[in-house]
């Protein structure tokens, strides 16, 4: 008789659709696919855990260990030890230990070179992740354009994202050799691998070629979901194209183009490819990616476990900054678009 | 005052008109315009790449724009042997790693992004960060230890060392892509091939698996490419037996000590892109869906 339930009495009858059935049935419906789920993932979670986890916390240990070597005062060979910190030390404070004594590192070893490459992989970064958001910005808007041939400009900004950065490195390497193609056309006669600042304004016009087809069609992607009538509607009104900019796409474009940023950002504080193939990482252009190569290639492995760790802090860092920071949410940003759908 | 505005209407109409429609026209040849410079901008290099590869090597550095001198020579240095280049190697293996990572990471990958885009529980926005900070991951952190822990397997030279590596970042994305490719499907279907007496099992081979294939076929090549492309991994795990293509452009060799032979270079490059180009152009739609529904290289 009366369209409101009594909880009491629903639940002695077990009359269908009262609220605390319902609950109930959510409940139980919850808990089995958690089950499900839990056997559906699980097995990603354990693979991820060995090809990543286990090789970081082996990394870890191995950076609190000593070098396997001479024991200055014994004479005798031991097998490494606990090393404390001395291994972030000899990166973070350039310190060597010489037959037993601690001393700043010398100018020649990968140690001095810690601070530099951290400079060298954030002005990397900064400068790429910069140039690519602006004219990845433009070319997103061109594409988001309807005109003929627009076919034929959407397949041409796929070529450089398909083509292997080691291909891109080796394509512009060739590019800017003395006598290429880009001192011919703007006469000039730089040797652009050959010092400091040709070498990186190369390798970031390398990246920056090769990743802005990337970063435009993510933020593509972003301006297609805002719907055409609210410009139609701006333009009514009497709105300049630069405030529809401003007001309109900007913030309703932001948050795909945080995600973008982050997500290129953090891919290129592990820059590897380009300056390793383009300059070996002379002249200024070594990464940190780099510098943990050269120390494995000397047969360092503590230390470069320490400084891999230490990479792999740097990199987490600036997401952790860039999350609370910039309050983006990655997860909910990727994946808000299914989720009325989802349940 | 009807008659008033009304030849007054006719008086500006044509001069705001004709402004409108030059505007408008002006718009339209801005937009050919950039769109121009893009196109340039995006293919001229890879078109240098291919004029370079044809081109005769005695003229490497010859500025014509168009093809000239041509020939095969370079392609026939790409593949000779002699001065210790093993391109066909290479290309073989890069295909075997490639497929072999790409199913992995579909096998694991189908049914992790089925639970995380159908099933509700708990720790599903746990699971998603977990994956994302995988595929966030930087590679060379994995390397350090890898490189000892497969030194002293002697795994060095095998294709699971590298196969192992190249599943971190494969399988975060595959799953990624998957994801929201599978909260776009129609899942009723599902539910009514349960009504009509399907099980579950059935429903999902039935009805679900032919409606994903797209999507996972999509998510395949993706994964193919990452894969295809790595090079950090690859230069140090491998040795000349396992050796993958980017390894192998990048190390290319020529007969003269210290002259790095161009033209041979760039016919190999061109050999290793052409595929890759020509695989995305033919799936451009799909590959752009994939791409920015994962939001992940």
């Amino acid at each position: 008789m009366s369209t409101e339930p009594q909880p009491g009495l629903a639940a002695k009858t077990d009359q269908p659709g009262s609220g605390h059935d319902e609950k109930k049935v959510a409940h139980r419906k919850e808990a089995t696919q958690g089950r499900a789920a839990s056997m559906l993932i699980a097995p990603t979670i354990i693979v991820l855990s060995i090809v990543i986890l286990y090789p970081v916390v082996l990394a870890v240990i191995q950076s609190f260990q000593k070098d396997a070597g001479l024991d200055p005062k014994t004479g005798l060979f031991v097998a490494g030890g606990f090393a404390g910190f001395s291994n972030y030390t000899h990166w973070i404070l350039q310190q060597c230990t010489a037959s037993g004594v601690t001393v700043p590192c010398p100018p020649g070893n990968l140690g001095a070179q810690f601070w530099s490459s951290i400079g060298t992989t954030f002005f990397f970064a900064v400068a790429t992740v910069i140039l690519e958001t602006a004219l990845g910005f433009g070319m997103a808007v061109i594409m988001a354009r309807t005109f003929r041939g627009r076919g034929l400009l959407r397949a041409s900004v796929l070529v450089p994202w398909a083509i292997p950065t080691a291909v891109t490195a080796k394509l512009w390497f060739f590019i800017f050799a003395f006598e290429g193609i880009a001192n011919k056309i703007f006469g000039t006669s730089i040797l652009w691998t050959g010092s400091a600042n040709p070498a990186r304004a190369g390798i970031i016009i390398a990246d920056v070629w090769k990743t802005t087809p990337f970063m435009a069609l993510l933020i593509l992607a972003g301006l297609q979901i805002i719907p055409g009538d609210v410009y139609e509607a701006a333009k009514v009104d009497g709105v300049t194209a630069w405030q529809r900019f401003v007001h309109i796409t900007l913030p309703l474009v932001k948050p795909a183009l945080l995600v973008a940023i982050l997500f290129r950002t953090l891919d290129a504080l592990r820059m590897y490819d380009l300056p390793q193939i383009m300059t070996g990482g002379a002249n200024n252009t070594t990464t940190l990616s780099i510098l943990v190569v050269q120390e494995i290639r000397q047969g360092k492995f503590n230390s470069a476990s320490a400084l891999s760790t230490i990479t792999f802090i740097v990199i987490f860092l600036v997401a952790l900054i860039f999350v609370k920071f910039l309050g983006i949410n990655a997860v909910e940003t990727t994946t808000v678009s299914g989720k009325g759908k989802a349940k | 005052m009807t008659t008033a505005t009304a030849t007054q209407d006719t008086k500006t109409a044509p001069h705001a008109k004709r402004r409108a429609r030059n505007s408008k026209r002006w718009g339209s040849a801005r937009t050919y315009i950039f769109a121009a410079v893009i196109v340039i901008w995006c293919l001229l290099p890879a078109y240098w790449m291919v004029v370079t590869a044809f081109r005769d090597v005695g003229f490497t550095y010859d500025a014509t724009p168009f093809f000239s001198h041509v020939t095969l020579d370079n392609f026939r240095a790409a593949f000779s042997t002699d001065t210790g280049n093993h391109l066909t190697r290479a290309l073989i293996n890069s295909l075997i790693v490639g497929v072999i990572t790409t199913i992995i990471s579909l096998l694991f990958g189908i049914f992790t992004s089925y639970a995380l885009a159908r099933l509700n529980f708990r720790a599903k926005y746990l699971v998603l960060g977990f994956i994302l900070a995988a595929s966030m991951f930087p590679g060379v952190a994995l390397v350090t230890p890898l490189f000892q822990l497969f030194t002293n397997l002697n795994w060095i030279g095998t294709y699971q060392a590298l196969i192992i590596p190249y599943i971190s970042f494969a399988l975060p994305l595959t799953i990624y892509i998957l994801v929201s490719f599978f909260r776009e499907m129609p899942w009723e279907l599902e539910e009514s091939a349960r009504i009509d007496g399907c099980t579950k099992g059935q429903a999902f081979r039935k009805i679900i698996m032919p409606l994903a294939a797209p999507g996972i076929f999509t998510t395949a090549i993706l994964a193919f490419i990452s894969s295809w492309n790595e090079f950090l991994i690859a230069s140090q795990l491998s040795n000349a037996q396992t050796q993958t293509v980017t390894v192998a452009i990048a190390s290319f060799t020529g007969s003269q000590p210290h002259q790095e032979p161009y033209t041979a270079v760039m016919a190999a490059a061109t050999i290793v892109t052409i595929p890759l180009v020509i695989m995305v152009l033919v799936f451009q739609r799909q590959i752009v869906a994939g791409l920015t529904a994962g939001a992940v290289k």
